[in-house]
Protein backbone atom coordinates (compact mmCIF):
# COMPACT_ATOMS: atom_id res chain seq x y z
CA UNK A 1 0.00 0.00 0.00
CA UNK A 2 1.31 3.44 -0.90
CA UNK A 3 1.42 5.83 2.06
CA UNK A 4 3.17 8.81 0.46
CA UNK A 5 3.16 9.86 -3.14
CA UNK A 6 4.39 12.87 -5.09
CA UNK A 7 3.30 13.58 -8.62
CA UNK A 8 5.45 15.78 -10.87
CA UNK A 9 6.35 17.90 -7.84
CA UNK A 10 8.16 21.12 -8.80
CA UNK A 11 9.48 24.31 -7.25
CA UNK A 12 11.86 26.92 -8.60
CA UNK A 13 13.84 29.58 -6.75
CA UNK A 14 14.64 32.52 -9.01
CA UNK A 15 14.85 30.47 -12.19
CA UNK A 16 16.67 27.54 -10.57
CA UNK A 17 14.44 24.49 -10.72
CA UNK A 18 15.38 23.05 -7.32
CA UNK A 19 12.88 20.22 -7.59
CA UNK A 20 11.74 19.45 -11.11
CA UNK A 21 8.81 17.11 -11.79
CA UNK A 22 9.74 14.55 -9.16
CA UNK A 23 7.30 11.66 -8.90
CA UNK A 24 7.76 8.97 -6.30
CA UNK A 25 5.64 6.50 -4.36
CA UNK A 26 6.59 5.23 -0.90
CA UNK A 27 5.14 1.92 0.22
CA UNK A 28 3.98 1.60 3.80
CA UNK A 29 6.41 0.08 6.29
CA UNK A 30 9.66 0.36 4.34
CA UNK A 31 12.85 2.42 4.42
CA UNK A 32 12.79 4.66 1.38
CA UNK A 33 15.99 6.60 0.78
CA UNK A 34 16.53 9.66 -1.34
CA UNK A 35 20.13 10.19 -2.40
CA UNK A 36 21.96 12.51 -4.75
CA UNK A 37 24.92 14.88 -4.82
CA UNK A 38 24.89 18.17 -2.89
CA UNK A 39 22.34 20.54 -4.37
CA UNK A 40 20.31 17.71 -5.94
CA UNK A 41 17.18 18.99 -4.18
CA UNK A 42 16.82 16.37 -1.43
CA UNK A 43 16.13 18.75 1.45
CA UNK A 44 13.96 20.93 -0.79
CA UNK A 45 11.91 17.84 -1.61
CA UNK A 46 11.54 17.18 2.14
CA UNK A 47 10.46 20.77 2.69
CA UNK A 48 7.82 20.38 -0.04
CA UNK A 49 6.52 17.10 1.37
CA UNK A 50 6.39 18.37 4.97
CA UNK A 51 4.59 21.58 3.97
CA UNK A 52 7.34 24.10 4.71
CA UNK A 53 7.36 25.04 1.00
CA UNK A 54 4.30 25.18 -1.24
CA UNK A 55 4.93 23.48 -4.59
CA UNK A 56 4.50 25.56 -7.72
CA UNK A 57 3.39 22.49 -9.60
CA UNK A 58 2.44 18.89 -8.88
CA UNK A 59 0.66 17.11 -6.03
CA UNK A 60 1.51 15.43 -2.74
CA UNK A 61 -0.70 12.60 -1.48
CA UNK A 62 -0.41 11.24 2.04
CA UNK A 63 -2.43 8.25 3.22
CA UNK A 64 -4.57 8.48 0.10
CA UNK A 65 -5.53 12.16 0.62
CA UNK A 66 -4.34 15.08 -1.46
CA UNK A 67 -2.35 17.19 1.01
CA UNK A 68 -0.72 19.61 -1.46
CA UNK A 69 -0.25 23.03 0.17
CA UNK A 70 -1.35 21.90 3.61
CA UNK A 71 0.51 23.69 6.43
CA UNK A 72 3.19 21.75 8.36
CA UNK A 73 1.19 21.54 11.60
CA UNK A 74 -1.81 20.02 9.80
CA UNK A 75 0.44 17.44 8.13
CA UNK A 76 2.00 16.68 11.51
CA UNK A 77 -1.45 16.10 12.97
CA UNK A 78 -2.10 13.59 10.17
CA UNK A 79 1.00 11.68 11.24
CA UNK A 80 3.87 13.08 9.18
CA UNK A 81 6.94 13.97 11.22
CA UNK A 82 10.48 14.95 10.31
CA UNK A 83 13.94 15.90 11.55
CA UNK A 84 16.22 18.59 10.18
CA UNK A 85 19.61 18.54 8.50
CA UNK A 86 20.55 21.76 10.30
CA UNK A 87 19.40 20.91 13.82
CA UNK A 88 16.24 22.62 15.06
CA UNK A 89 16.56 22.02 18.79
CA UNK A 90 14.72 24.00 21.48
CA UNK A 91 17.94 25.09 23.17
CA UNK A 92 16.29 26.85 26.12
CA UNK A 93 14.51 23.65 27.16
CA UNK A 94 15.78 20.45 28.72
CA UNK A 95 16.24 17.29 26.66
CA UNK A 96 13.07 15.81 28.14
CA UNK A 97 11.04 18.99 27.49
CA UNK A 98 12.22 18.98 23.87
CA UNK A 99 10.79 15.51 23.41
CA UNK A 100 7.64 16.42 25.38
CA UNK A 101 6.86 19.06 22.75
CA UNK A 102 6.66 16.17 20.28
CA UNK A 103 3.55 14.98 22.13
CA UNK A 104 1.72 18.21 21.30
CA UNK A 105 -0.72 16.68 18.82
CA UNK A 106 -1.88 14.19 21.46
CA UNK A 107 -2.41 16.82 24.15
CA UNK A 108 -5.82 18.41 24.14
CA UNK A 109 -6.11 20.37 27.39
CA UNK A 110 -7.29 23.77 26.12
CA UNK A 111 -5.89 27.11 27.26
CA UNK A 112 -8.55 27.82 29.93
CA UNK A 113 -8.04 24.57 31.79
CA UNK A 114 -4.29 25.12 31.45
CA UNK A 115 -4.49 28.60 32.99
CA UNK A 116 -6.43 27.12 35.93
CA UNK A 117 -4.30 23.97 35.98
CA UNK A 118 -7.31 21.67 36.24
CA UNK A 119 -6.57 18.04 37.20
CA UNK A 120 -6.79 17.03 33.53
CA UNK A 121 -3.69 19.15 32.83
CA UNK A 122 -1.69 17.37 35.55
CA UNK A 123 -2.71 14.02 34.09
CA UNK A 124 -1.83 15.17 30.60
CA UNK A 125 1.62 16.36 31.80
CA UNK A 126 2.33 13.00 33.46
CA UNK A 127 1.33 11.01 30.36
CA UNK A 128 3.41 13.29 28.16
CA UNK A 129 6.45 12.97 30.44
CA UNK A 130 6.16 9.18 30.42
CA UNK A 131 5.81 8.95 26.65
CA UNK A 132 8.76 11.32 26.20
CA UNK A 133 10.97 9.18 28.45
CA UNK A 134 10.00 6.11 26.43
CA UNK A 135 10.88 7.89 23.18
CA UNK A 136 14.28 8.89 24.59
CA UNK A 137 14.94 5.30 25.64
CA UNK A 138 14.15 4.13 22.12
CA UNK A 139 16.97 6.17 20.65
CA UNK A 140 19.35 5.17 23.46
CA UNK A 141 19.31 8.43 25.44
CA UNK A 142 18.26 7.46 28.95
CA UNK A 143 20.60 9.60 31.04
CA UNK A 144 20.73 13.39 31.17
CA UNK A 145 17.09 13.94 30.31
CA UNK A 146 16.96 16.95 32.64
CA UNK A 147 20.02 18.66 31.15
CA UNK A 148 19.57 21.74 29.01
CA UNK A 149 19.56 20.58 25.39
CA UNK A 150 22.31 23.07 24.54
CA UNK A 151 24.84 21.08 26.58
CA UNK A 152 24.58 17.91 24.44
CA UNK A 153 26.94 16.75 21.67
CA UNK A 154 25.97 17.02 18.03
CA UNK A 155 25.38 13.29 17.68
CA UNK A 156 23.18 13.23 20.79
CA UNK A 157 21.15 16.19 19.52
CA UNK A 158 20.42 14.29 16.29
CA UNK A 159 18.91 11.58 18.47
CA UNK A 160 16.92 14.10 20.48
CA UNK A 161 15.36 15.22 17.20
CA UNK A 162 14.51 11.63 16.28
CA UNK A 163 13.05 10.98 19.76
CA UNK A 164 11.02 14.19 19.51
CA UNK A 165 9.63 13.15 16.13
CA UNK A 166 8.91 9.63 17.42
CA UNK A 167 7.07 11.04 20.43
CA UNK A 168 4.47 12.40 18.03
CA UNK A 169 3.72 8.78 17.02
CA UNK A 170 4.00 9.45 13.29
CA UNK A 171 2.86 7.12 10.51
CA UNK A 172 5.75 8.32 8.41
CA UNK A 173 9.07 9.78 9.55
CA UNK A 174 11.29 11.92 7.31
CA UNK A 175 14.92 11.81 8.47
CA UNK A 176 17.14 14.49 6.93
CA UNK A 177 20.78 13.36 7.18
CA UNK A 178 20.55 11.76 10.63
CA UNK A 179 24.16 10.52 10.41
CA UNK A 180 25.71 13.92 9.59
CA UNK A 181 28.22 14.80 12.28
CA UNK A 182 27.97 11.39 13.92
CA UNK A 183 31.03 9.20 14.55
CA UNK A 184 31.14 5.63 13.10
CA UNK A 185 29.86 4.08 16.34
CA UNK A 186 26.91 6.48 16.48
CA UNK A 187 26.15 5.79 12.81
CA UNK A 188 26.18 2.06 13.50
CA UNK A 189 23.73 2.56 16.38
CA UNK A 190 21.57 4.73 14.13
CA UNK A 191 21.22 1.76 11.81
CA UNK A 192 19.68 -0.21 14.69
CA UNK A 193 17.44 2.70 15.72
CA UNK A 194 16.05 3.08 12.18
CA UNK A 195 15.43 -0.65 11.91
CA UNK A 196 13.52 -0.67 15.21
CA UNK A 197 11.41 2.27 14.01
CA UNK A 198 10.46 0.40 10.84
CA UNK A 199 9.76 -2.74 12.85
CA UNK A 200 7.14 -0.76 14.73
CA UNK A 201 5.35 -0.14 11.45
CA UNK A 202 6.52 3.45 10.89
CA UNK A 203 7.54 4.21 7.32
CA UNK A 204 10.94 5.92 7.11
CA UNK A 205 12.01 8.28 4.34
CA UNK A 206 15.73 8.90 4.60
CA UNK A 207 17.97 11.54 3.09
CA UNK A 208 21.55 10.56 3.83
CA UNK A 209 25.08 10.94 2.49
CA UNK A 210 26.54 7.97 4.37
CA UNK A 211 26.36 5.40 1.55
CA UNK A 212 27.13 2.46 3.80
CA UNK A 213 24.12 3.24 5.96
CA UNK A 214 21.88 3.88 2.94
CA UNK A 215 22.88 0.71 1.06
CA UNK A 216 22.51 -1.43 4.18
CA UNK A 217 19.14 -0.27 5.33
CA UNK A 218 17.08 0.87 2.33
CA UNK A 219 14.31 -1.12 0.69
CA UNK A 220 14.05 1.41 -2.13
CA UNK A 221 16.43 4.15 -3.21
CA UNK A 222 15.39 7.18 -5.24
CA UNK A 223 18.26 9.04 -6.90
CA UNK A 224 18.04 12.78 -7.60
CA UNK A 225 20.43 14.93 -9.62
CA UNK A 226 19.92 18.63 -10.36
CA UNK A 227 16.38 18.47 -9.02
CA UNK A 228 15.31 15.66 -11.34
CA UNK A 229 14.80 11.95 -10.83
CA UNK A 230 17.73 9.94 -12.14
CA UNK A 231 16.49 6.48 -11.27
CA UNK A 232 14.87 4.42 -8.56
CA UNK A 233 15.36 0.84 -7.44
CA UNK A 234 16.75 -1.47 -4.81
CA UNK A 235 20.25 -0.95 -3.40
CA UNK A 236 21.67 -3.51 -5.83
CA UNK A 237 19.94 -1.93 -8.82
CA UNK A 238 21.04 1.59 -7.94
CA UNK A 239 24.59 0.48 -7.30
CA UNK A 240 24.89 -1.17 -10.70
CA UNK A 241 23.16 1.63 -12.60
CA UNK A 242 25.76 3.20 -14.88
CA UNK A 243 24.15 6.64 -14.83
CA UNK A 244 24.14 6.73 -11.03
CA UNK A 245 27.70 5.54 -10.76
CA UNK A 246 28.84 8.18 -13.19
CA UNK A 247 26.67 11.11 -12.11
CA UNK A 248 26.70 10.62 -8.41
CA UNK A 249 28.67 7.93 -6.68
CA UNK A 250 32.02 8.38 -8.42
CA UNK A 251 34.99 6.13 -7.82
CA UNK A 252 35.07 6.78 -4.06
CA UNK A 253 31.37 6.11 -3.58
CA UNK A 254 31.51 2.86 -5.52
CA UNK A 255 34.25 1.46 -3.33
CA UNK A 256 32.37 2.52 -0.21
CA UNK A 257 29.16 0.93 -1.46
CA UNK A 258 31.04 -2.25 -2.35
CA UNK A 259 32.19 -2.46 1.27
CA UNK A 260 28.62 -2.44 2.38
CA UNK A 261 27.71 -5.58 0.46
CA UNK A 262 29.46 -8.03 2.77
CA UNK B 1 11.63 19.45 42.50
CA UNK B 2 9.89 22.39 44.14
CA UNK B 3 6.23 22.90 43.44
CA UNK B 4 5.62 25.34 40.60
CA UNK B 5 3.78 27.71 42.94
CA UNK B 6 6.31 27.59 45.81
CA UNK B 7 7.91 30.90 44.81
CA UNK B 8 4.49 32.50 44.53
CA UNK B 9 3.61 31.42 48.09
CA UNK B 10 6.74 33.25 49.31
CA UNK B 11 5.68 36.39 47.43
CA UNK B 12 2.18 36.11 48.93
CA UNK B 13 3.56 35.96 52.48
CA UNK B 14 5.77 38.99 51.80
CA UNK B 15 2.80 40.88 50.33
CA UNK B 16 0.75 40.19 53.47
CA UNK B 17 3.51 41.21 55.91
CA UNK B 18 4.80 44.21 53.97
CA UNK B 19 2.18 46.85 54.95
CA UNK B 20 3.18 46.46 58.62
CA UNK B 21 6.51 48.09 57.73
CA UNK B 22 5.08 51.02 55.76
CA UNK B 23 5.68 54.28 57.71
CA UNK B 24 3.07 56.21 55.70
CA UNK B 25 0.32 55.94 53.11
CA UNK B 26 2.85 57.12 50.52
CA UNK B 27 4.62 53.76 50.76
CA UNK B 28 1.33 51.91 50.39
CA UNK B 29 0.63 53.94 47.25
CA UNK B 30 4.00 53.11 45.73
CA UNK B 31 3.63 49.39 46.57
CA UNK B 32 0.18 49.39 44.97
CA UNK B 33 1.62 50.86 41.79
CA UNK B 34 4.33 48.18 41.83
CA UNK B 35 1.72 45.41 41.89
CA UNK B 36 -0.38 47.05 39.16
CA UNK B 37 2.60 47.43 36.82
CA UNK B 38 3.84 43.96 37.73
CA UNK B 39 0.49 42.56 36.56
CA UNK B 40 0.98 44.17 33.14
CA UNK B 41 4.61 43.01 33.08
CA UNK B 42 3.64 39.38 33.80
CA UNK B 43 1.25 39.48 30.85
CA UNK B 44 3.89 40.97 28.58
CA UNK B 45 6.34 38.36 29.85
CA UNK B 46 4.03 35.60 28.59
CA UNK B 47 4.40 37.12 25.13
CA UNK B 48 8.06 38.16 25.24
CA UNK B 49 9.71 35.77 27.69
CA UNK B 50 7.74 32.62 26.89
CA UNK B 51 6.80 32.92 23.22
CA UNK B 52 9.70 35.22 22.26
CA UNK B 53 7.51 37.79 20.50
CA UNK B 54 8.42 41.43 21.15
CA UNK B 55 5.78 44.07 21.81
CA UNK B 56 6.80 47.71 22.12
CA UNK B 57 3.19 48.87 22.14
CA UNK B 58 1.69 47.11 25.12
CA UNK B 59 0.94 50.36 26.91
CA UNK B 60 -1.69 50.77 24.17
CA UNK B 61 -3.69 48.07 25.92
CA UNK B 62 -3.07 49.74 29.29
CA UNK B 63 -4.59 52.86 27.74
CA UNK B 64 -7.59 50.99 26.35
CA UNK B 65 -8.16 49.37 29.75
CA UNK B 66 -7.93 52.68 31.56
CA UNK B 67 -9.99 54.84 29.24
CA UNK B 68 -12.69 52.19 28.72
CA UNK B 69 -13.36 52.26 32.46
CA UNK B 70 -13.32 56.05 32.53
CA UNK B 71 -15.60 56.45 29.50
CA UNK B 72 -17.87 53.53 30.38
CA UNK B 73 -18.51 54.84 33.89
CA UNK B 74 -18.68 58.54 33.04
CA UNK B 75 -20.64 58.61 29.78
CA UNK B 76 -22.40 55.25 29.62
CA UNK B 77 -23.32 54.95 33.29
CA UNK B 78 -21.93 51.45 33.61
CA UNK B 79 -20.90 50.16 37.07
CA UNK B 80 -17.13 50.56 37.45
CA UNK B 81 -16.47 46.89 38.32
CA UNK B 82 -18.32 45.80 35.17
CA UNK B 83 -16.23 48.28 33.14
CA UNK B 84 -13.07 46.39 34.14
CA UNK B 85 -14.40 43.20 32.55
CA UNK B 86 -15.83 44.94 29.50
CA UNK B 87 -12.56 46.76 28.83
CA UNK B 88 -10.64 43.50 29.24
CA UNK B 89 -12.88 41.90 26.62
CA UNK B 90 -12.48 44.96 24.39
CA UNK B 91 -8.68 44.85 24.69
CA UNK B 92 -8.74 41.15 23.88
CA UNK B 93 -10.80 41.85 20.79
CA UNK B 94 -8.48 44.66 19.66
CA UNK B 95 -5.48 42.38 20.26
CA UNK B 96 -7.12 39.69 18.17
CA UNK B 97 -7.81 42.07 15.27
CA UNK B 98 -4.38 43.77 15.43
CA UNK B 99 -2.49 40.56 16.16
CA UNK B 100 -3.70 38.63 13.15
CA UNK B 101 -1.85 40.73 10.58
CA UNK B 102 1.17 41.88 12.63
CA UNK B 103 2.14 38.63 14.38
CA UNK B 104 3.24 37.29 11.01
CA UNK B 105 6.17 39.68 11.34
CA UNK B 106 9.25 38.67 13.26
CA UNK B 107 11.91 40.25 15.43
CA UNK B 108 12.58 43.92 14.73
CA UNK B 109 9.71 44.15 12.24
CA UNK B 110 7.23 42.96 14.86
CA UNK B 111 8.76 45.40 17.36
CA UNK B 112 8.20 48.36 15.02
CA UNK B 113 4.65 47.23 14.12
CA UNK B 114 3.62 46.95 17.78
CA UNK B 115 5.31 50.27 18.48
CA UNK B 116 3.11 51.76 15.75
CA UNK B 117 0.03 50.30 17.42
CA UNK B 118 0.92 51.89 20.76
CA UNK B 119 1.55 55.29 19.16
CA UNK B 120 -1.77 55.01 17.32
CA UNK B 121 -3.71 54.41 20.55
CA UNK B 122 -1.94 57.37 22.14
CA UNK B 123 -2.90 59.65 19.23
CA UNK B 124 -6.54 58.56 19.28
CA UNK B 125 -6.78 59.12 23.04
CA UNK B 126 -5.22 62.59 22.68
CA UNK B 127 -7.32 63.69 19.70
CA UNK B 128 -10.76 62.38 20.64
CA UNK B 129 -11.00 65.13 23.24
CA UNK B 130 -14.83 65.05 23.36
CA UNK B 131 -14.66 61.59 24.93
CA UNK B 132 -11.20 61.51 26.50
CA UNK B 133 -10.54 65.06 27.61
CA UNK B 134 -7.58 65.31 25.23
CA UNK B 135 -4.02 65.74 26.50
CA UNK B 136 -5.24 66.78 29.97
CA UNK B 137 -6.99 63.47 30.46
CA UNK B 138 -10.16 62.85 32.39
CA UNK B 139 -11.42 62.11 35.87
CA UNK B 140 -12.28 58.52 36.70
CA UNK B 141 -15.11 57.62 39.10
CA UNK B 142 -14.30 55.49 42.14
CA UNK B 143 -14.50 51.72 42.03
CA UNK B 144 -17.70 50.43 43.60
CA UNK B 145 -18.03 46.75 44.50
CA UNK B 146 -21.71 46.10 45.29
CA UNK B 147 -22.24 48.79 47.95
CA UNK B 148 -18.60 49.25 48.97
CA UNK B 149 -16.96 52.34 47.56
CA UNK B 150 -13.28 51.54 47.34
CA UNK B 151 -11.22 54.46 48.62
CA UNK B 152 -7.77 54.90 50.05
CA UNK B 153 -4.43 53.28 49.35
CA UNK B 154 -4.92 50.45 51.85
CA UNK B 155 -7.89 48.90 50.07
CA UNK B 156 -6.21 49.31 46.70
CA UNK B 157 -3.04 47.68 47.99
CA UNK B 158 -4.96 44.48 48.76
CA UNK B 159 -6.88 44.54 45.49
CA UNK B 160 -3.72 45.08 43.42
CA UNK B 161 -1.64 42.53 45.35
CA UNK B 162 -4.26 39.79 45.17
CA UNK B 163 -4.92 40.41 41.48
CA UNK B 164 -1.20 40.26 40.79
CA UNK B 165 -0.93 36.98 42.72
CA UNK B 166 -3.88 35.57 40.76
CA UNK B 167 -2.39 36.68 37.44
CA UNK B 168 1.02 35.30 38.37
CA UNK B 169 -0.57 31.98 39.33
CA UNK B 170 -2.31 31.69 35.97
CA UNK B 171 0.99 32.45 34.22
CA UNK B 172 2.86 29.81 36.24
CA UNK B 173 0.10 27.30 35.51
CA UNK B 174 0.40 28.01 31.81
CA UNK B 175 4.17 27.59 31.97
CA UNK B 176 3.71 24.00 33.14
CA UNK B 177 1.25 22.94 30.44
CA UNK B 178 1.15 21.85 26.79
CA UNK B 179 0.56 25.45 25.68
CA UNK B 180 3.50 26.66 27.80
CA UNK B 181 5.79 24.12 26.17
CA UNK B 182 4.45 25.03 22.73
CA UNK B 183 5.16 28.74 23.36
CA UNK B 184 8.72 28.04 24.50
CA UNK B 185 9.18 25.81 21.45
CA UNK B 186 8.05 28.65 19.18
CA UNK B 187 10.58 30.91 20.92
CA UNK B 188 13.46 28.61 19.89
CA UNK B 189 12.40 27.24 16.49
CA UNK B 190 9.17 28.00 14.69
CA UNK B 191 9.72 25.38 11.96
CA UNK B 192 10.42 22.62 14.48
CA UNK B 193 7.32 23.63 16.44
CA UNK B 194 5.22 23.58 13.27
CA UNK B 195 6.34 20.12 12.10
CA UNK B 196 5.44 18.77 15.55
CA UNK B 197 1.84 19.83 15.03
CA UNK B 198 1.88 23.22 16.78
CA UNK B 199 -0.28 25.83 15.07
CA UNK B 200 2.30 28.61 15.41
CA UNK B 201 0.14 31.55 14.32
CA UNK B 202 -2.77 30.47 16.53
CA UNK B 203 -0.54 30.10 19.59
CA UNK B 204 1.06 33.50 19.03
CA UNK B 205 -2.33 35.15 18.58
CA UNK B 206 -3.79 33.46 21.67
CA UNK B 207 -0.94 34.57 23.92
CA UNK B 208 -1.04 38.09 22.42
CA UNK B 209 -4.73 38.29 23.39
CA UNK B 210 -4.04 36.96 26.90
CA UNK B 211 -1.18 39.40 27.43
CA UNK B 212 -3.37 42.29 26.21
CA UNK B 213 -6.01 41.33 28.81
CA UNK B 214 -3.37 41.48 31.58
CA UNK B 215 -2.32 44.95 30.39
CA UNK B 216 -5.93 46.07 30.16
CA UNK B 217 -6.79 45.06 33.74
CA UNK B 218 -3.64 46.85 34.93
CA UNK B 219 -4.75 49.95 32.99
CA UNK B 220 -8.25 49.83 34.50
CA UNK B 221 -6.79 49.54 38.02
CA UNK B 222 -4.37 52.37 37.36
CA UNK B 223 -7.19 54.67 36.24
CA UNK B 224 -9.48 53.76 39.15
CA UNK B 225 -6.66 53.95 41.71
CA UNK B 226 -5.39 57.35 40.56
CA UNK B 227 -8.90 58.71 39.94
CA UNK B 228 -7.51 60.37 36.84
CA UNK B 229 -6.05 59.25 33.54
CA UNK B 230 -4.03 60.95 30.77
CA UNK B 231 -2.91 59.67 27.34
CA UNK B 232 0.61 59.27 28.76
CA UNK B 233 -0.30 55.82 30.14
CA UNK B 234 -0.42 54.50 26.59
CA UNK B 235 2.54 56.52 25.33
CA UNK B 236 5.72 55.24 23.80
CA UNK B 237 7.68 55.70 27.04
CA UNK B 238 5.19 53.63 29.01
CA UNK B 239 5.48 50.80 26.50
CA UNK B 240 9.26 50.89 26.76
CA UNK B 241 9.00 50.90 30.54
CA UNK B 242 6.84 47.76 30.46
CA UNK B 243 9.27 45.98 28.14
CA UNK B 244 12.16 47.13 30.35
CA UNK B 245 10.44 45.65 33.43
CA UNK B 246 10.22 42.27 31.68
CA UNK B 247 13.82 42.25 30.46
CA UNK B 248 15.29 43.74 33.64
CA UNK B 249 13.48 41.28 35.92
CA UNK B 250 14.17 38.33 33.63
CA UNK B 251 12.58 37.04 30.44
CA UNK B 252 10.32 34.11 31.21
CA UNK B 253 10.51 34.68 34.98
CA UNK B 254 7.18 35.55 36.62
CA UNK B 255 8.88 36.63 39.86
CA UNK B 256 11.25 38.64 37.68
CA UNK B 257 8.37 40.72 36.36
CA UNK B 258 7.51 41.76 39.92
CA UNK B 259 11.14 42.63 40.65
CA UNK B 260 11.45 44.52 37.35
CA UNK B 261 8.28 46.48 38.09
CA UNK B 262 9.48 47.21 41.64
CA UNK B 263 12.81 48.58 40.39
CA UNK B 264 11.26 50.75 37.70
CA UNK B 265 8.50 52.13 39.93
CA UNK B 266 10.52 52.64 43.13
CA UNK B 267 13.82 53.91 41.70
CA UNK B 268 12.43 57.06 40.02
CA UNK B 269 10.57 57.88 43.26
CA UNK B 270 13.67 57.55 45.45
CA UNK B 271 15.99 59.24 42.96
CA UNK B 272 14.00 62.49 43.03
CA UNK B 273 16.33 63.59 45.85
CA UNK B 274 19.05 63.91 43.21
CA UNK B 275 17.04 66.58 41.37
CA UNK B 276 18.52 67.25 37.92
CA UNK B 277 20.72 64.14 38.01
CA UNK B 278 17.72 61.84 38.59
CA UNK B 279 17.33 60.52 35.03
CA UNK B 280 21.05 60.16 34.49
CA UNK B 281 21.49 58.06 37.62
CA UNK B 282 18.41 55.99 36.77
CA UNK B 283 19.85 55.26 33.33
CA UNK B 284 23.23 54.31 34.79
CA UNK B 285 21.64 51.96 37.32
CA UNK B 286 19.60 50.22 34.61
CA UNK B 287 22.71 49.84 32.45
CA UNK B 288 24.57 48.42 35.43
CA UNK B 289 21.85 45.87 36.07
CA UNK B 290 21.90 44.68 32.48
CA UNK B 291 25.72 44.54 32.30
CA UNK B 292 26.18 42.57 35.51
CA UNK B 293 22.94 40.55 35.51
CA UNK B 294 22.56 40.08 31.79
CA UNK B 295 19.87 37.39 31.91
CA UNK B 296 17.75 39.66 34.10
CA UNK B 297 17.78 40.10 37.87
CA UNK B 298 15.92 36.96 39.00
CA UNK B 299 17.35 34.34 36.56
CA UNK B 300 20.90 35.66 37.02
CA UNK B 301 20.73 35.62 40.83
CA UNK B 302 18.99 32.21 40.84
CA UNK B 303 21.75 30.89 38.58
CA UNK B 304 24.44 32.29 40.88
CA UNK B 305 22.83 30.65 43.93
CA UNK B 306 22.52 27.31 42.11
CA UNK B 307 26.23 27.40 41.20
CA UNK B 308 27.27 28.05 44.82
CA UNK B 309 25.54 24.89 46.00
CA UNK B 310 27.71 21.79 45.75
Amino acid sequence: MTILETERLSIAFGGLRAVDEVSLAVDSGIVFSIIGPNGAGKTTLFNLISGLYTPQDGRVRFGGDDVTGLSPHRLARRGLSRTFQNLQIFFRMTVLENVMVGRHRHEGAGIWSELLHLPSVGRCNRNTREAARAALARVGLQGGADQLAGTLSYGALRRVEIARALASEPRILLLDEPAAGCNPVETQELDGVIRSIVNDGITVVLVEHDMRLVMNISDRIHVLANGRTLTEGTAAEVRSNAAVVEAYLGAHGVSEAAHAVR
Amino acid sequence: MAHRLAGLAVIAVIAVLLPAFFPSAYYTRVATLVFIFALAAVGLNLLMGFAGQVSLGHAGFVGIGGYSVAIGATYLGMPTWLCIFVSAALSGLVAFLVGRPILRLRGHYLAVATLGFGVLVGIVLTNEAAWTGGPDGMTVPRLTLLTWQVRGADAWYWIAASTFLGGAMLALNLNDSPTGRALKAIHDSEVAAAVLGIDVSYQKLAIFVVSAIYASVAGSYLALFNGHITPDVSGFLSSIELAAMVVLGGMGSVAGSLVGAAVLVVLPQTLTVLHEYEHMVLGLILMGFMIFLRRGIVPSLAGAVARRRP
